[in-house]
């Protein structure tokens, strides 16, 4: 079987800009929530999205939905750009799902659980008899047998059922690509593991394309593929899970990895204060001001502090298809990016 | 599985519409309030329905009064008569026709052109909703009795003027309920996921929207009803409503004329008094437990 | 008394707070709901106990029982003292001062917790004067310090709780709950929904201040991987009772009841192989406290579970030194 040209999902230099207030009044801050992204999701793999809320991982998330409209980039889904115009979405969304985070939000509570599989059935009028889409997609989330939850109303079943039932929703269209925000911080801790077990099931299955935003490292190691980490818009590390969550090469990724509760292995860098908002980013690397590396001397033993200060560090190639955006990774003269996925 | 056990796709929804229905009434007539308001309106509708039946409309005619003058109750006339010799009695019941009519087709139009307004304002936002802000606070600030007054002498007396005169001061308040309604639901997660299922406007308002909001409309409207029937009232006893129509308030406004409180013709006031009284009451009453019943956190308090 | 509860009185001054036989449950319309089944706990002065459980396992309600802040359907049996003092014997003026001056609490939630139209100055000086009318004039004073020492600049005391960002909320909370210098602190979920470094800046503030005020602290929370750093010793509670007991590395690195292990195991830890797409969970849900299943309530999702589990409740036994478990596989070999 020939592998497809290009990966499913390409994010080029994407960036997306909110004007803080309601009303666009020149002058006004503007929160840059995702400010130059490349990206690229492939057919069966996983890709983890990690950062920590204000990073803009949500926004890059509803964009590749067509929920936020980017201001520069391209976003391309099976080598086209994003439609942008209603019809086009429509189409798009047939082929693009999501699962939200809190499952019992998701749900109108006023309509039967039938009603909520069956919704996106009947949006793109598929073809075929609706009660056995909806209870294979119900049996295939887990949820049997299936006709038991026909009836039943969201607050009638348990967090993790409702759950599979957003995720039988969004499957019930076949979807080449599932964008999962934070789909399990919602859920008891003792059911996570069985809709992470599925999860994996439907990509195994299916050979869809799955992106994973999440805060959770621990979650991007049980099941991602390949781990994106992002600080304020951009994408600072990111390659193949057992690379950057092992021998992270970003400073923002081995603070976050020390202060993981379940990683003893390395000495915890608590990063001061809070994370920037979008709207005041540092210049130079974004992440200067709270580096651990530049405010312990490291940068100026390698001699690249007063280039963390001024310089905005492009992702450089720190092994096959592993790219971390800091200076640390250039003793020598920068290499050009690689073309290699997710570089 | 047998596809007989599985039952199709419209009966699933009414079996569980059904259901819920049946939920929601079984919960309704729980409350105290809300049987006695129903009762109390059943009662009235009824009467109001069979005035026909209960009295010929000849009754209503001055010419043909042919009953005492300004007596007091007898068993023949049990409401008493008026100037005229009519029987008051007569007059309650088809006045009760005319103050409930009007009262229900004032909110009607009310609700309807509100709800329009506040679900398009909230779902739409940006400019749209401001100018329909603004239009909703103009009509907002309009004195009801000036406005009345106004449209009446410009506008035939008649039944649809004082529709029409409630109607637009009536419709504001509840435009601007449902736009801060619309506005919550609008934000909840379930509408984002229809979205990102690829509905579109159309049938997000229509499935989503609306029905999130409909228990608000539907409390709403039995609560407004009551206040148009005070305001059709208010209006006739003014003289502005339709003289050759009987209404409680033309009746209060007529014992008003012919002096029935000093000369002691209690029973030419009272009676259509308390029909407005007891109506708006049990039309509040009806509301609240409506809306405890629709609104499960109203209920265990 | 056991082995594990006499541990909590080392601090040789008496445990600051005892737990006996703990039974809260609520009244409702269809009949009486059991949230707690008889807790049993010790806790020294300046001890940790970290108490992990899902939904439903009673948590929250057996903090808000210990100073009865339980709502009024509730109903509560049993023993709490507090410094030797029995809690539900106190008159409410006692009680009264004994919140807060003695034990505090920071609740679930406790981000939206803070009054929205009030600043921060006035909340946390609002805990001072409660108990203490004559400090009025230096209420500002202690408002400062105790803003310093739970990290935030003292201008923050002009913000109000909206201009603050989530972490930042959390240490007013903690703020206030210090406030009246109480010798016992009760968090419950305190860093949930933050982010983990500004979780890991929030219990790094709580060790700090727990050894320097000789806070004893019970830490209730879902993320069992968050305890083994905190605390010394770890509580597992399921479906209102203490299934697991014992020094928190250990039960979490090997554990001895099978929920535990399940818990234990929904925090993977990164670098480790074992985890790498093999996501384990459990069947099921937390059981509702409304429908319990007879016998061991964990069965139904109990992945050893022998035949003898549904008959009949097992107690907690010695599963180790300073360890038990309530669980029959306890003492077998496998």
């Amino acid at each position: 079987m020939n592998p497809p040209p290009s990966p499913l999902l390409e994010l080029h230099d994407v960036h997306v800009s909110f004007t803080a207030g309601k009303h666009a009044r020149s002058g006004a801050p503007i929160a840059r929530a995702v400010d130059g992204v490349d990206l690229s999701v492939d057919r069966g793999e996983i890709v983890a999205l990690v950062g920590e809320s204000g990073c803009g991982k949500t926004t890059l998330a509803r964009a590749i939905l067509g929920l936020e409209q980017p201001g520069r980039g391209q976003i391309r889904f099976d080598g086209e750009a994003l439609p942008t115009s209603s019809k086009g979405l429509r189409a798009y969304r047939r082929r693009a799902q999501m699962v939200f985070q809190d499952p019992t939000g998701a749900l109108n509570p006023r309509q039967t659980i039938y009603e909520s599989v069956a919704e996106g059935l009947r949006i793109h009028k598929i073809d075929g008899d609706e009660e056995e889409l909806v209870a294979g997609a119900l049996s295939r989330s887990g949820l049997r047998p299936p006709e038991q939850f026909f009836l039943r109303y969201p607050h009638e079943i348990s967090g993790g059922q409702r759950q599979r039932v957003v995720i039988a929703g969004a499957m019930a269209l076949e979807p080449a690509l599932l964008v999962a925000d934070e789909p399990v911080a919602s859920l008891d801790a003792s059911v996570r593991g069985e809709i992470l077990r599925l999860m994996l099931g439907l990509v195994e299955q299916t050979n869809i394309a799955m992106l994973v935003v999440t805060h959770d490292l621990g979650l991007a190691w049980n099941i991602a593929d390949r781990v994106a980490v992002m600080y304020l818009g951009r994408i600072v590390e990111v390659g193949p899970t057992e690379q950057v969550l092992d021998t992270p090469k970003h400073p923002y990724t081995e603070a976050l990895l020390s202060v993981v509760p379940e990683t003893k292995r390395m000495e915890q860098q608590i990063l001061q204060g809070e994370p920037p908002d979008p709207t005041r980013v540092p210049a130079g690397c974004r992440f200067h001001p709270r580096c651990p590396a530049l405010a312990n001397g490291e940068a100026a033993r390698l001699g690249i502090a007063a280039r963390c200060e001024s310089e905005d560090p492009q992702p450089i190639s720190v092994g096959p298809n592993h790219a971390a955006a800091c200076h640390r990774n250039t003793a020598s003269p920068a290499e050009p990016p690689g073309t290699a996925h997710g570089t | 599985m047998t596809s007989a056990t599985v039952p199709g796709r419209g009966s699933i929804t009414w079996t569980r519409r059904r259901r819920a229905a049946a939920a929601v009434w079984k919960q309704y007539w729980s409350s105290t309030q809300g049987r006695a308001g129903l009762i109390i309106l059943i009662l009235f509708f009824g009467v109001a329905l069979a005035a026909p039946l209960i009295s010929p409309s000849s009754g209503l005619d001055v010419t043909q009064a042919g009953g005492p003058i300004l007596h007091s109750p007898t068993a023949g006339y049990p409401m008493g008569t008026d100037e005229f010799g009519r029987s008051i009695w007569t007059l309650f019941i088809w006045g009760a026709r005319v103050s409930l009519a009007v009262g229900i087709a004032a909110t009607v139009v009310a609700v309807g052109i509100g709800t329009v307004v506040g679900v398009v304002a909230g779902y739409a936002g940006g400019r749209t909703e401001g100018g329909l802000m603004r239009v909703t606070e103009w009509f907002l600030v309009i004195p009801f009795l000036p406005l009345a007054i106004v449209l009446a002498s410009v506008l035939s007396r008649s039944l649809f003027t004082i529709v029409l005169v409630i109607g637009i001061t009536s419709w504001p308040g509840i435009a601007r309920l449902l736009r801060s309604q619309v506005i919550s639901v609008k934000e909840r997660t379930f509408v984002e996921r229809a979205r990102a299922l690829g509905a579109g406007n159309s049938r997000i308002i229509g499935r989503h929207i609306l029905p999130s909001v409909m228990p608000l409309i539907f409390a709403n409207l039995t609560l407004t009803v009551p206040i148009a029937i005070l305001s059709e009232s208010t209006l006739a006893f003014l003289g502005l409503g339709d003289p050759l129509r009987v209404s409680w308030g033309q009746t209060l406004q007529a014992s008003f004329d012919a002096g029935a409180t000093s000369l002691g013709a209690w029973w030419y006031y009272i009676f259509p008094g308390f029909g407005i009284i007891f109506v708006v009451l049990a039309f509040t009453m009806c509301g609240r437990a409506l809306e405890a019943v629709l609104n499960p956190r109203l209920r265990d308090r | 008394m056991s082995t594990v509860e006499a541990a909590g009185t080392r601090g040789g001054v008496g445990p600051i707070l005892s737990v006996r036989d703990l039974h809260v449950s609520y009244e409702t319309r269809e009949g009486p709901v059991p949230a707690v089944r008889g807790i049993s706990f010790d806790l020294g002065p300046g001890e940790t106990l970290g108490i992990a459980g899902e939904s439903g396992c009673g948590k929250s309600s057996m903090a808000a029982a210990v100073l009865r802040l339980l709502p009024p359907e509730a109903v509560v049996s049993g023993e709490v003292r507090l410094d030797g003092e029995d809690v539900f014997a106190m008159t409410p003026g006692r009680l009264r001062a004994v919140r807060w001056t003695e034990a505090a609490i920071i609740f679930q939630g406790a981000m939206h917790a803070l009054n929205p139209v009030w600043k921060v100055k006035h909340q946390i000086g609002e805990a001072i004067e409660l108990h203490d009318p004559k400090v009025a004039g230096k209420t500002r004073t202690r408002v400062d310090e105790l803003l310093e020492q739970v990290g935030l600049p003292a201008r923050r005391a002009e913000a109000y709780p909206h201009q603050l960002s989530g972490g930042q909320r959390q240490r007013v909370m903690i703020a206030m709950a210090l406030a009246c210098r109480p010798r016992l602190l009760i968090a419950d979920e305190p860093t949930t929904a933050l982010d983990v470094m500004v979780q890991a800046q929030v219990l790094a503030l709580l060790a700090e201040l727990q050894t320097d005020l000789g806070l004893a602290m019970v830490f209730i929370t879902h993320d069992l991987s968050v305890l083994t750093s905190c605390c010394r010793e770890l509580a597992i509670m399921y479906a209102g009772r203490i299934v697991e007991r014992g020094p928190s590395h250990q039960v979490f690195v090997d554990p001895r009841h099978p929920y535990t292990r399940a818990l234990a195991a929904a925090f993977p830890t990164v670098g480790d192989p074992r985890f790498r797409k093999a996501p384990l969970g459990l069947p099921g849900d937390p059981p509702d406290p409304r429908a319990r299943p007879g016998g061991c309530p964990f069965t139904p999702r109990c992945p050893d579970a022998q035949s003898e589990c549904s008959a009949e409740e097992p107690n907690l036994r010695v599963a180790g030194p300073g360890r038990e478990a309530a669980c029959v596989l306890v003492g077998r070999t496998r």
